[in-house]
């Protein structure tokens, strides 16, 4: 990790290449990686939870963790990409019940074959992100506040256009519920809304790593008017963020539908602080700039495991929502040691 | 005060007007609300020099520089780039007329290593479909591409260029946002007080690199505090004072210390003309 652009020559110079102790080299390995954290944490839970209660490693407890965490998994997909810019999405659960409903309720009153109502679904959420991202970067309102008031306001339209009533999802479509479909992997169940959730990530991932938008999502949640003296359109880039957390938290309604067997507007009520904590303890920093998207599927399945394994072990469920928030804290304290490093 | 002879010593320099300059600028202003930033300044760049612009703070250095590169819009006056009038709306504009700037502030992404901050905002995609359906960037060809630029530029080797820019020295960094607008500018390089933070190891690496630069022929603007980097690189000297030009000299025609009074106000290039330049 050391650079040598010349031989020391003067007492700074010494001083950067002094030797350095073991806790510095934690934080630079940790620095260069930081999902290096979360993946010990899980491993770590895994361990003990099944040391304690064996069934936690049974392929059927594995496979509903992976179905439970799985929407508030794809929420944080979104979520990763709006703080990695330095912003924060409170309408994420908002955005994805107004979606959830469209698809359910054209689906089932309008008559509206399935395909087409998931579609003006997804359209419909993707639309609020543009929403989002327009009041972000026309208005120039922090983002806290412009999805505080659009959490109140799609959480309003998707109560209004459903008169607050659910839809039984065997009234819907099949493909509506299609994500709900479980198969067998081995001796895993997995469902196909599972699947989609994996694949978000892959897509996400390629895109942040190996993609010219990529770099500029991080440039500019790094510095944003940097960003802007290299020549990055900022908005544009803010905009496309917005967008697509939009376009994924659309998507995730469909994986709702199958996971839940219903559309509900009274569902995913702390899919917002839920998502959060999945980026969190993945390693993304709040501040914006660094982490990795597949740090929050780590995050949402840290969480998944720990309801799992707490509950196999007895435990008052009010435990794992301590551990979590000691773990929210951790991870934050982490995150500020680490962007502490300098040469 | 002596004067530094240099590799290239500088040539005297002709009267200014029979050369067509690179960059010129005319009466530019630039007000923040109340505060005067640029109160009608005059600059002209000719092809192969490096121009340095003097002042005390906030005499508007950084703000002319701004205007020139698109990242402030002037209120008013006009800007020629080869005699053609040119408007900058953003920085980009300027990237793309050629203008490289390395700004007072360092405009780098920290957490992004130094491959990917010296390819900001102009990657290489890969050929065929993975860059032209995929938008895939080409890692290996800006690896091998910057490391090949970074030591021509005489930036010794910087070993691993996966590593993420705050993890560098200062000297180190200053040294990669040099060499970004180095290796892309057609027209100028413009640096704002690129040493102001540096010892004088690192002051010689990037006074190395402008001479670098403009031995490839591309004219430099160079803002700076130190006197004694000014006279020896510069080829004019452009005097800055509360928002105004206070006249154009040469290290041949005025010592660092009249240099220096008139950059205060404690004289006026009319009270001292200097010798013949
Ligand atoms: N973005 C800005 N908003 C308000 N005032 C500014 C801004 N940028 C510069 N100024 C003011 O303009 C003047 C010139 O500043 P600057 O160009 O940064 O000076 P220099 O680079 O010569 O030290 C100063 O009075 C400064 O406070
Ligand atoms: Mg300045």
């Amino acid at each position: 990790m050391t650079t040598a652009t010349h031989q020391p020559a003067t007492a700074a110079d010494t001083f950067a290449a002094r030797r350095q102790s073991p806790v510095q080299r934690v934080q630079q390995v940790l620095h260069a990686y930081p999902t290096i954290s979360p993946v010990l944490v899980l491993i770590a839970a895994s361990v003990v939870f099944t040391i304690v209660n064996s069934r936690f490693a049974d392929p059927q407890s594995l496979s509903l963790v992976f179905q439970q965490v799985a929407v508030v998994a794809a929420l944080a997909i979104g979520q990763t990409l709006i703080i990695l810019t330095a912003g924060i999405d409170l309408s994420v659960g908002a955005i994805a019940i107004l979606s959830m409903m469209i698809m359910a309720k054209l689906s089932m009153d309008h008559g509206m074959p399935g395909i087409p109502a998931i579609i003006v679904g997804i359209a419909v959420g993707t639309l609020a992100g543009l929403v989002n991202g327009l009041l972000v970067t026309r208005i120039k309102l922090p983002p806290f506040i412009v999805t505080l008031g659009t959490l109140s306001v799609f959480t309003a339209l998707g109560l209004l256009y459903s008169k607050g009533q659910s839809v039984e999802a065997a009234s819907m479509p099949a493909v509506v519920n299609w994500t709900g479909t479980t198969f067998a992997v081995g001796q895993f169940r997995i469902t196909v809304g599972v699947v989609l959730v994996l694949v978000l990530y892959a897509i996400t991932a390629f895109a942040l790593s190996q993609t010219g938008w990529g770099k500029h999502v991080y440039a500019v949640g790094d510095d944003a008017e940097a960003a802007r003296l290299v020549g990055i359109r900022v908005n544009r880039v803010l905009l496309s963020v917005y967008t697509v957390a939009g376009l994924i938290y659309g998507i995730t309604a469909w994986i709702l539908i199958g996971r839940a067997g219903s559309a509900s507007p009274n569902a995913l009520t702390d899919a917002n602080l839920e998502s959060i904590t999945a980026v969190v303890i993945g390693g993304t920093s709040l501040f914006g700039g660094r982490g990795l998207v597949v740090g929050s599927l780590l995050g949402a399945v840290i969480v998944g495991v720990f309801r799992s394994g707490l509950s196999l072990a007895g435990v008052d469920d009010q435990y794992r929502v301590l551990a979590i928030g000691v773990l929210v804290i951790a991870a934050v304290a982490v995150d500020q040691w680490i962007r502490k490093v300098r040469a | 005060m002596t004067q530094l002879a240099h590799g290239s010593a500088p040539a005297p320099v002709p009267p200014a007007d029979t050369r067509q300059p690179v960059l010129e600028a005319r009466s530019l202003v630039k007000t923040f609300g109340r505060v005067v930033g640029l109160d009608g300044v005059d600059l002209q760049l000719f092809p192969g020099e490096v121009l340095a612009i003097i002042g005390d703070n906030g005499a508007g250095k950084s703000t002319l520089i701004k205007c020139l590169t698109g990242a402030y819009t002037p209120d008013a006056g006009e800007m020629l780039l080869d005699g053609q009038p040119v408007h900058f709306k953003r920085p980009q504009d300027a990237r793309d007329a050629g203008i490289e700037t390395v700004y007072q502030t360092l405009a780098v992404a920290p957490a992004l290593d130094i491959t990917s901050n010296l390819y900001l905002g102009r990657e290489f995609r890969r050929k065929g479909p993975l860059g032209s359906v995929l938008r895939m960037l080409d890692k290996k060809a800006m690896r091998d591409n910057a490391g090949t630029s970074m030591s021509d530029l005489g930036i010794g080797t910087i070993q691993n260029m996966s590593q993420a820019v705050e993890t560098l020295s200062g000297g180190q960094r200053q040294a990669v946002a040099v060499a970004r607008s180095a290796m892309f500018a057609t027209k100028l390089v413009i640096l704002d007080e690129p040493t102001a933070a540096l010892g004088v190891k690192e002051t010689g690496q990037v006074l190395k690199m402008i001479e670098e630069v403009k031995n490839r022929g591309l004219p430099v603007i160079l803002i700076s505090h130190n006197m004694p980097n000014v006279f020896e690189v510069a080829d004019r000297i452009h005097i800055q004072r509360l928002g105004a030009s206070a006249g154009v000299i040469t290290p041949q025609s005025h010592t660092m210390s009249e240099a220096v009074a008139i950059m205060t106000g404690a004289t006026t290039l009319a009270e001292t003309p200097g010798r013949a330049g």
